[in-house]
This record gives structure tokens, sequence and C-alpha cells, in this order.
């Protein structure tokens, strides 16, 4: 009874499954899709590698200061960092002394009352304070930005596919959109002539959609000063970004690679050493249960009065 | 337990015997897990999974509890004390959080590789069908159990995974809408579902753990299968499952924990979605909603239903969706076949793999992006989900020659000695049938 349910069950669903099939066959006959700008000219990112990349990458430090220089000279301007705090930077490499400065020296104070009046007022930033948001609130925000939401970076590299690279490729991706062309050589805009990037929206074949609300940020070489005497192009000033923000989104890197190969060590011990305790244990019975083997009944009553007796514990 | 020859508990020291005559709880881990249990001496190392998913509820459970010290369960607070407090400020959270994260996919890994051992073992037949069905619950609450645990974080794809898979209540007509509400305790996820999920999400691995005490009971008054699917004849075929079996799991458990190490201190971003570092927001759908991985083959049954034929095709999507984890339930029944090993099973065999590479389809078109190919594929696939276990499989243990089995266990296992010894006429009779359970 069960298999006669079972058997009509079967074949009911695998018949609509069919029948799916079959109108979905004839639909895409009907209509085949039509092809999307944004699947055939959207670009994978460039590949970027950094220090910290691989089991045993470690932060270039220097590299990271400079991208929080240039994620505080111009990304800060609209981007928020709500789960950084300024004693963070120690992982930069910072001091007290220099985090003090950072935080006191912030374009943006952070709310407070007034101790006096209780009425709400704004204070200098503390290292323990997190990076003040540059617009109090989204409606600022998208006021500030023709209705766009410029997203908090804290989390970036973890929050789009592709990560430190897609940072990295946006960053350096804006270009015309008049003459453009894809791998295959293909033009946009006569292949889609109605592809035209809408105002107030820029071309950026990396971004998902091929037109960003994000001006280009980094428009000319030297466009933040790098003490190091680095040559601030836009390649190394997005490089170094993608490397400060890879550090915001996971800032126990570091710690997390020293602690996986040490696990990773400890556990090829104790496997390796499982191992051979298994074989150990398994040596005599793998070989011998022939019926006058070592784990017979017999035998081992027989090896047990022999242990009783020579006075082996066992 | 299970055999005349399982050796009783005899305690070792002083305070020992004390506690066994007041309390025989050592007596009953004794037999269980300790040199007690007479195990058959013939298993492979697919019969490490059972202990491995031991070993991941373990983690899950001491992982999640410290969790759960630091997380708060509200729509304001639930995605900064994951991503803030227990990422950054928490002593270590980082580890605690990944090793949670990477422990739940592993524990499904494990558990996947155990349920597909006991379907081409025929670990679901007599007398071990309640075995197999404690296991199913076990499943189903695990899942229950992962999905509510992806909602914590309250990202995007928590959100948007919550909406999808509440919705699936909704398919069902007249009673579905208000249940939907209902379990949600509001028409869209919010605070109410957050905080119950939160709840049910620290309960269900307590359940979990009394479930998997009911499937080892189960499990011990047979005792283990094993590879030729051939019953325990005599003492010579078991071997106390300390220290022969602690042993091999112990080193094999290692292995597998060197895999979650890599994964979860190299790589432990890797098998999740980025859109979950986005905190969830009600207004912006995300491009592609996709639940974790291991409900993949699931999600792609449920979306190949297209065509709204006399249902709705929601409802035919959602009632096969059950229906594939319902129906092997019914699996002792409907496979009648008396050999329990596919190793002895030739038709049984291809169809099995067969429905490897299905599942393994499944999941990939699951978890892909939608276009008119994958869904033809997933279509085709599914299909062939519902034959195999309702058409195919009857059909197959009705008409199929099993090929010989060996006569014991331990003939199939110490081949090389028992011809030895031997006389030559039988030689290559045995031969053969060794050679065969081997093959595999």
């Amino acid at each position: 009874m069960v298999r006669v349910i079972g058997f009509l069950v079967g074949l009911v669903f695998a018949g609509v499954l069919l029948i799916s099939l079959i109108t979905g066959f004839a639909t895409y006959l009907k209509n085949p899709p039509a092809p999307l700008a944004s699947t055939e000219f959207h670009k994978a990112p460039r590949p970027l590698h950094l220090a910290s990349d691989g089991p045993f990458g470690k932060f270039d430090k220097r590299q990271l200061q400079r991208g929080f220089q240039v994620y505080s000279e111009v990304c800060s301007a609209c981007h928020s960092m709500n789960l950084v705090s300024f004693r963070d930077l120690k992982g930069l490499g910072y001091n007290d002394a220099e985090i003090k400065k950072i935080a006191s020296d912030w374009k943006t104070q952070v709310p407070s009352i007034n101790p006096d009046t209780g009425e709400a007022a704004t204070r200098k930033a503390l290292p323990s304070d997190h990076i003040p948001a540059p617009f109090p609130n989204e409606v600022a925000a998208r006021a500030a930005n023709n209705n766009a939401l410029p997203p908090d970076l804290s989390l970036i590299t973890k929050a789009r596919e592709g990560g430190a690279a897609y940072v990295h490729s946006l960053l350096t991706g804006y270009t015309n959109e008049v003459g453009y062309k894809n791998d295959k050589g293909e033009e946009l805009l006569k292949k889609f002539p109605d592809a035209k990037t809408p105002e107030n929206l820029h071309f950026n074949p990396y971004f998902a959609n091929l037109n960003i609300a994000m001006p280009p940020p980094l428009t000319a070489d030297g466009q933040v000063t790098y003490e190091d005497g680095t040559k601030p192009t836009v390649e190394q000033m997005s490089t170094d970004v993608a490397a400060f923000l890879v550090w915001t989104a996971e800032p126990n890197l570091e710690a997390r690679h020293a602690a996986g190969i040490a696990v990773v060590i400890f556990l090829l011990i104790g496997t390796i050493l499982g191992y051979l305790a298994y074989k150990q244990t398994w040596y005599e019975a793998k070989r011998a249960v022939r019926p006058t083997g070592v784990l017979d009944p017999e035998n081992q009553a027989k090896n047990r009065r022999a242990k009783a007796k020579a006075g082996i514990a066992g | 337990m299970s055999f005349s020859w399982a050796k009783p508990y005899e305690p070792k020291s002083p305070f020992m015997r004390w506690l066994d005559e007041r309390l025989p709880l050592p007596r009953v881990v004794y037999g269980a897990i300790g040199g007690g249990y007479p195990v058959p001496r013939n298993l492979n190392y697919f019969w490490n999974f059972g202990v491995l998913a031991g070993i991941f509820l373990t983690i899950q459970i001491v992982t999640g509890i410290v969790l759960a010290m630091h997380y708060f369960a509200t729509t304001e607070g639930a995605f900064n004390s994951v991503n803030q407090l227990i990422m950054r400020d928490v002593n270590a959270g980082w580890l605690l959080r990944y090793a949670h994260m990477n422990g739940a996919s592993f524990f499904f890994i494990v558990t996947y590789v155990h349920i597909f051992r006991g379907l081409y073992y025929g670990s679901y037949k007599a007398p071990r069908e309640l075995v197999w069905m404690l296991g199913l619950v076990i499943y189903l609450l695990m899942m229950a159990t992962a999905f509510m645990g992806y909602v914590l974080p309250w990202g995007q794809m928590s959100y948007w995974g919550a909406q999808v898979i509440t919705g699936f209540f909704s398919a069902f007509p007249i009673v579905g809408e208000p249940l939907r509400v209902w379990l949600l305790g509001g028409y869209a996820p919010d605070e109410a579902a957050l905080t119950r999920f939160f709840s049910l999400h620290y309960l269900l691995p307590f359940v979990i753990a009394a479930v998997v005490i009911l499937h080892i009971w189960a499990l011990h008054i047979p005792g283990s299968g094993n590879p030729t699917g051939v019953d325990v004849k005599d003492e010579r075929d078991t071997l106390p499952f300390h220290p022969f079996y602690t042993a091999k799991d112990g080193w094999f458990a290692g292995a597998v924990l060197l895999l979650y190490a890599v994964v979860t201190y190299f790589a432990p971003n890797y098998l999740g979605h980025p859109d979950n570092y986005i905190p969830a927001n009600p207004l912006a759908t995300p491009a592609h909603i996709v639940p974790e991985w291991y409900f993949w083959p699931f999600y792609a049954i449920l979306r190949s239903f297209t065509f709204d034929f006399i249902l709705p095709a929601k409802l035919w999507g959602v009632l096969a969706m059950f229906g594939s984890i319902l129906l092997l339930f019914f699996l002792p029944w409907i496979d009648k076949s008396p050999i329990r090993s596919g190793n002895y099973r030739p038709i049984f065999k291809r169809f099995f793999w067969l429905l490897v590479i299905d599942v393994l389809i499944l999941g990939y078109i699951g978890g892909a992006e939608i276009n008119p190919f994958n869904i033809a594929l997933g279509q085709i696939a599914a299909a062939y989900y519902f034959l195999h276990f309702l058409v195919i499989l009857p059909l197959v243990s009705r008409f199929e020659t099993p090929l010989p089995l060996p006569n014991s266990i331990t003939e199939s296992v110490l081949g090389a000695e028992a011809v030895e010894t031997a006389p030559v006429a039988s030689k290559k009779k045995r031969g053969g049938t060794i050679a065969s359970a081997t093959a595999e």
C-alpha cells in the first residue's frame, strides 16, 4: 500500500515537473529572454594582491596608514565607518598620542549634551569614540547625495562579491560609456542604444547595473600627499584604501592567521599520533581472526592465563 | 547490550564501584561507546560520520552558548552585536563566531555523508527502521535550527531568507496566511520573529541532543550495521567499540577537524553569502535571495515548479519540498529488497550513484542564478529525485537479482588468511565473493 501510494505520488510530482518543463520551453521559444546590458557588459573585478592574502598573510601597516589617510581625506566626506573606533587604529601602528590627535582633529564632532543646560551639543571625539559619521542620519545622507545612500564602509570588503579586488576595480574602473567595449569587442551603445547613463549617475562596468551614483572619488594623481613618500597615483591610492578596508572588515585577521597555523600544526600532530595509535590498536585484529587467531576467545583465555601466571598485568 | 558476548562493566576503582551501585551511569556509557559494545569488525570509513556529527553538535552547542552571552536579540542591536561586539570586542569572539558559522556547515557535510551511507548500505532496513526515522527527525530539527540561526545576525540574507522561508506557509490555501502571520508574530519578519527564533535556536540543539540519545539507543538494540549487510553471527564477527573504534574514530575526527580548522581560520566566509554583511533592510530586496548551501537541493526542488497545474505552482513547490524529505520516512517499506548492502545489488548501485549526481545537480541549481537552462535542468533533476525513490526503487527491489552474499562478516574481511587456510577446492569461490565485497 505504501508503495502504491508512493508510486502515484512520484508519478504526479514528476508529471507536474514535466508539464512545467514543457511550458517553460514553450515560453522560451515564444519569447526568448532579452539580453541585458548589465549582464553582457558587466566586468568581474580585476585580481588584486595584498599583503594580507593567503594563510600567512599579514597587514602592511604603512599601506594601511596610507589607506586610512585616503579614507579620512576623501571617502569619509560621504561614507561612515560605524564599526571602527579611534582606539582600534592601534592596529595600524599608531601610538596613543597619535590616536588622541586623530580623534580630536576629526572633521565631524560627536553628539553630546551641554553639561550645564542638558541641551544637545557636540564635542571633540575621544579615542574611545567610534569614527563619527559624516551625516547625522539617512535622510541627511540621501539629501546630500542625489537621494543615493553612501553605504557604511566598515564591512564593505566582506559585503561585496570580490571583496578588496572589487573595491579596487570599482575605484579605478570609471570610464566613458561612449565607445565602451566588453571583452568580446561589442560596443555598449551600439548593442543597447538605450543604455545611456542617466543624469547624476556615473558609468562603471564593475558596478552591478553599470551606473553608480558615486562620482569618481579618486580622479587625479596626487589627490592626497603621502607622508612616507609613496607616489600617490590613482592606482596606488585605490589599492591602499582597499587594503585599509580589508583591515576595517577583519581587524583580527593577523591573529586569526597566526592561531590558524598553530591549530593546524597541533591537529596535524594529533592526527598523526592518532593514526599511529589506530594502526597499533588494530594490528592484531586486522591480521588474524582465523579460528586459531589471537582474537579467538579460546586463545585469548589462554593468553590471559599465561599472563596471569607470569604476573604480567593486562 | 545487544550480543550475549558483550563484556559486562567491571568497575576499575572503588569510587566507580560506589557510583555504579548507586547510579549505573558508567555501565550505560561502557555499554554504549565503551568496551561493552561489540561492533562488526568490517566497518569502513563511512561508519565514522555518526560520531563526527556528534562532535560537531557538541562544537555548535559549546560555541553557541558563549555566543548567546554576547548576542542582542533585537532588530536594532542584532547586527552590531555580531559584527561589532562579538567580532571585534569580545576576546576571541571572532573565533567563536567563525567556528559556529562553519561548524554548522561541517555538521551538515558529515550528516549528508552519514545519510548517504545509510542509503547505500540499506541502514534503514529492518530491524533498524526506527534508527533511520529518528535520524530523519534529527535532520529536520537541524534544518529548523540552522535556518533560525542564520536569521540571528539580521543581515540582508537573514531577513530575506526568513521572509521567503516563512512565506512557504502562505502557499497553503485558507489557513496559510494566518498561519504565517501567527508563526512570525507579524506580517513580516521583525522583532517578534527575531526573539522567538533566538529562543528556539537555543532550545532546539538540546532537543537534537535528546533525539540523538534515542537514535543511539535504538541503534544498540540490533547493533551497528556493516558494509556487507550480513548479520553478526558470532563473537569473531565483532570487536569491542573501545579501543578499536574509538581509535579509528579518533584519528579520523582529527583529520576532519583539520579540514574544519583550515576553512574556519583561512577562509571563514567562503561558505557564506556576502549580502549577510549588509544590515537587514526591509525596503531593499537583494538581487538573488539564496539560502545557505545545505538547503540548495531543496530550494531547487521548490523553484522547479513553474506552472499552475490545478494547484498554484508555489503550493506544488512547497508540497514537493516537504515531500522530498517526508518520503524518506517511508523508505524502509518502499525498498523491500532483503539485501541491505548496495555492494550486492548491481542495479541498485547504479541508480544510487545516479541519485548522488542528481542531488549534486539539484544543489548546484539551488545556488545558481535563475536562467532558462538552469530551470530546465533543475526540473529534470527534481523529477528524477521523486522517480528514484518512489518509482525506481520499488521496481528495482522487486526485479533485481542480487549477488551472492558472503557467509559471514569474518569471511568477508579476513579474506587472504581465510583463503589460505581454506581447502583448495573452495578457494576460487571464496575469492570471488571477497573480491565483490571489497570492490567498492
